[in-house]
């Protein structure tokens, strides 16, 4: 297959506008993944998987990934004035990071047995902002895969034709796989060797409703 | 010809149900209760703690280090460490708790430990009429003879011993090598012994 | 093609409206009947429900209901250190410990770049085709099960089964919830005489297959159920990210032993079987002529390993914090692709941690192949499917 950058360049030629990222991936794995904006996904998608020197028509995986607001601290070069003599001086900038979640596909070739190319969608932020397009009208795979990122993480999929919960039951209010989600304290109240569950489950349990043992 | 593969079939299962009166391959049913069938070296069920000597209070080679506690992965073990009246810790467990309604046998606990102290048990029939405190096992219920450990996994159980004594003549010299020239070297012995040493057994 | 285009022209999957009853005469009248199917149905293989809607008995509107055994694997997992995860695939598909071990173990060294020593390799092609054998054999007989054979061959691939299980505690102390394999290698060496022993199994196994296809492949009961029953067209398959031999009935050549060559797969000659239909038929061949195939690679595998170490001296039981960074790593599971998704920021937790459940993603056209069929052959062809809950809902 040829290298992501020529991918990119491809799709570029194909479809004017689309704006497509290379995100480089730092571990020995050396899979690196494309940033796709939204308006374009379904189009990206489609070309990747009937470009006959791509044919990318396994959709492998797809997953939802929670990326927290985060403070990045990263160290710049400033230009200062120091006792008069002007120096470089290392300086630690704090920056804040918005929140997103993110859409992520793995995509193989079964026709010419490459791969995998890696699509990754983000949503805006993590409260409002959170649908991204579905590309469950290219691959057909996607759909129980989309329909359980919605029901864990909470990405709403546009053009999806089935979005229910999958997992969670239907009247289930949050999304479980996200990184703030706060557990429910309903344990079961029952003897353990660890304090933290039993008390925990104590404060649920009203002394009316707590089992007798 | 309809209906050949069946009596084909039939004939199959015909073989197999006649064979089974002269082919111990097809018989394999074993009677369990009263018939059991000998355990793998390797079988493991829940874990129990190993003592050496006869004393199963004093013999405990745990040091309560909580190593198996932290990377328990269901979290089913609760260790207290023993402390002196000053508040000393005492490097053996107060409470050693282990829930095998919770364990799931995967012997990740004895891969940790660095002093040999936790090993798999074979023991199986561990049925019980109280469904918390009777599965909740103790320190004392955990606590089982090295003797019994060379019992139900003896290839094992004889590499740790060696390795065991190994590592407690290494010490030894080593502590004797850093006591023999310099007296004042105390602190230097006691570092030495320190890193995997197991506890000393207890004399019977 | 057909399925493909209608299905991106309407952006529905096809058939998913209830229409009213048409006749080329006019509409009729009649009413659908709902059926809940399951949760506790001998014939879901677990919890699992369909909401099926049936027009008299044929089949018109399927939706299969999952999370009766969801546990949130990938939260725990997200909770624990890599190493705490691997007892937990176990329970994924609890058919298949060593193969979930093995997809798990590779995704983290793709993570963590470590090597496994080539025993390791041959050792873990052994676990993981023995894996394939036994899944094999109890699907089929789990098949036949579902048609009504109640007993005789579920409990022929039993037997068969058991012996392999035994092999398994020899080598890792437990029948199915193996834990055995580590990042960049493997936990405990064979034990002596293993090697021997599971000789004896591959050379006895032949017997069995052989009794197998005597007793059911020309059984005419059996071809009445299963020929043109649930047929899935090649491209539907692909689109649908169907993997595993529910694929390759249909006609595709896509087995990753081959197209990844992940571990020493490009060693041992195997071929790999296809079918023609895509009906329940082919894919229960499919993994008949599979077994027979697996015998091969375990035949050589078992002839050539070599003697040295098991385990990557770099990777560490405790504190092992891989670089931050992603890897996908996937393998040839019994039931299909089985991947994992690892996300590493450095620390001794995954981030993110995901698992490709094989069965769960091939369900997804559990409706198309049902539609038009009866009730028993809806039975039939999830049979045929191979699910596992624990995989299914994780």
């Amino acid at each position: 297959m040829s290298p992501l950058d020529q991918v990119v360049a491809r799709i570029g030629a194909a479809i004017p506008g689309a704006r497509v990222q290379i995100l480089p991936n730092d571990s020995p794995s050396g899979q690196h993944s494309l940033l796709v904006d939204h308006e374009h996904a379904v189009a990206v998608a489609k070309f990747l998987r009937d470009d006959p020197d791509l044919q990318l028509d396994h959709l492998a995986n797809v997953t939802g990934v929670d990326w927290l607001d985060a403070t990045v601290k990263e160290k710049a070069k400033v230009r200062k004035v120091i006792n008069g003599a002007e120096k470089e001086v290392e300086e630690t900038l704090e920056r804040k990071k918005p929140g997103f979640l993110e859409a992520v596909y793995h995509l193989y070739s079964i026709a010419r047995n490459h791969g995998p190319v890696i699509l990754r969608l983000r949503t805006g932020n993590r409260i409002d902002q959170v649908r991204v397009p579905s590309l469950t009208p290219i691959w057909r795979g996607a759909e129980f895969q989309e329909r359980e990122i919605y029901d864990l993480y909470g990405i709403v999929f546009d053009g999806h034709p089935d979005l229910r919960r999958i997992l969670m039951w239907d009247e289930f209010q949050d999304h479980p796989m996200r990184k703030d989600y706060v557990e429910p304290d309903d344990y079961e109240y029952e003897p353990t060797a660890h304090d933290k569950v039993l008390e925990k489950a104590k404060k649920h349990h009203t002394a009316a409703d707590r089992p007798q043992l | 010809m309809l209906g050949e593969g069946i009596i084909k079939g039939m004939t199959e299962t015909a073989r197999n149900f006649f064979g089974s009166y002269i082919d111990s391959d097809r018989l394999v049913t074993v009677q369990y209760p009263e018939q059991r069938l000998p355990l793998k070296e390797n079988t493991r069920n829940f874990p129990f703690l190993v003592h050496d000597g006869d004393d199963p209070e004093k013999g405990l080679r745990c040091v309560a280090c909580k190593i198996c506690e932290k990377e328990c992965p269901p979290q089913c073990i609760f260790i207290v460490l023993e402390r002196d009246e000053k508040g000393k810790p005492q490097k053996h467990p107060k409470v050693f708790d282990l829930d095998i309604s919770v364990c799931m046998s995967c012997q990740i606990c004895v891969e940790v430990c660095p002093f040999d102290a936790i090993k798999m048990d074979t023991e199986f029939e561990l049925s019980h009429d109280d469904r918390f405190r009777g599965l909740l096992l103790d320190k004392k219920q955990l606590a089982k003879p090295n003797h019994y450990y060379h019992k139900i996994h003896p290839v094992e159980a004889a590499e740790v011993d060696e390795r065991l004594a190994a590592e407690k003549a290494k010490a030894e010299a080593k502590a004797k090598a850093a006591a023999a020239p310099k007296p004042a070297a105390g602190p230097a012995a006691a570092t030495a012994g320190k890193p995997a040493a197991p506890r000393q057994p207890v004399p019977a | 093609m057909n399925a493909t285009i209608e299905l991106e022209a309407t952006g529905k999957k096809s058939n998913f409206e209830i229409l009213p009853k048409v006749t080329p005469a006019g509409e009729i009248s009649g009413e659908f009947l709902e059926v809940s199917m399951g949760p506790h149905h001998p014939s879901t293989h677990g919890v699992f429900r369909m909401d099926v809607t049936l027009d008299g008995e044929r089949v018109v509107k399927l939706k299969p209901v999952f999370g009766y055994l969801h546990r949130n694997h990938e939260k725990i997992a997200e909770g624990t250190a890599y190493l705490a995860s691997m007892p937990y695939t176990d329970r994924l598909d609890y058919f298949c410990s060593m193969t979930n071990n093995w997809a798990y173990a590779l995704a983290v060294e793709k993570l963590a770049g470590l090597q496994v020593p080539e025993r390791a390799e041959y050792i873990r092609v052994i676990t993981a085709e023995l894996t394939r054998l036994q899944n094999h054999a109890c699907l089929c007989g789990f098949l036949l099960q579902d048609m009504g054979a109640l007993g005789t061959p579920l409990m022929y691939a039993f037997r068969e089964r058991e012996k392999i299980l035994d092999l398994f505690e020899a080598l890792s102390g437990s029948r199915m919830m193996c834990n055995y394999m580590r990042f960049g290698g493997c936990r405990v060496d064979l034990s002596p005489g293993w090697i021997e022993e599971t000789k004896r199994v591959v050379e006895n196994f032949p017997r069995f297959l052989d009794e197998f296809e005597r007793l059911l492949s020309e059984n005419e009961i059996l071809i009445a159920r299963t020929q043109g029953v649930g047929v899935l067209p090649a491209p539907l398959a692909i689109n649908a990210s169907i993997t595993g031999p529910m694929l390759r009935a249909s006609g595709v050549n896509y087995d990753l032993r081959k197209a990844d060559k992940y571990g020493i797969y490009e060693r041992f000659q195997f071929r790999v079987p296809l079918g023609d239909h895509g009906d329940v038929y082919d894919r229960y061949m499919v993994r008949v002529l599979e077994m027979r195939e697996s015998l091969k690679i375990l035949q050589a595998a078992l002839r050539d390993i070599p003697p040295g170490p098991i385990s990557d001296p770099k990777a560490k039981v405790r504190n092992f914090r891989p670089k931050a960074g992603e890897a996908y790593g996937r393998i040839e599971a019994p039931k299909g692709e089985l991947g994992f998704y690892l996300i590493s920021d450095g620390s001794p937790n995954p981030y993110r941690y995901r698992v490709r459940p094989p069965s769960l993603i091939n369900l997804t056209i559990l409706e198309d192949m049902c539609l038009g069929h009866i009730i028993p052959d809806v039975v039939v062809i999830l049979g045929s499917v191979d699910i596992v809950l624990g995989e299914v809902d994780r």
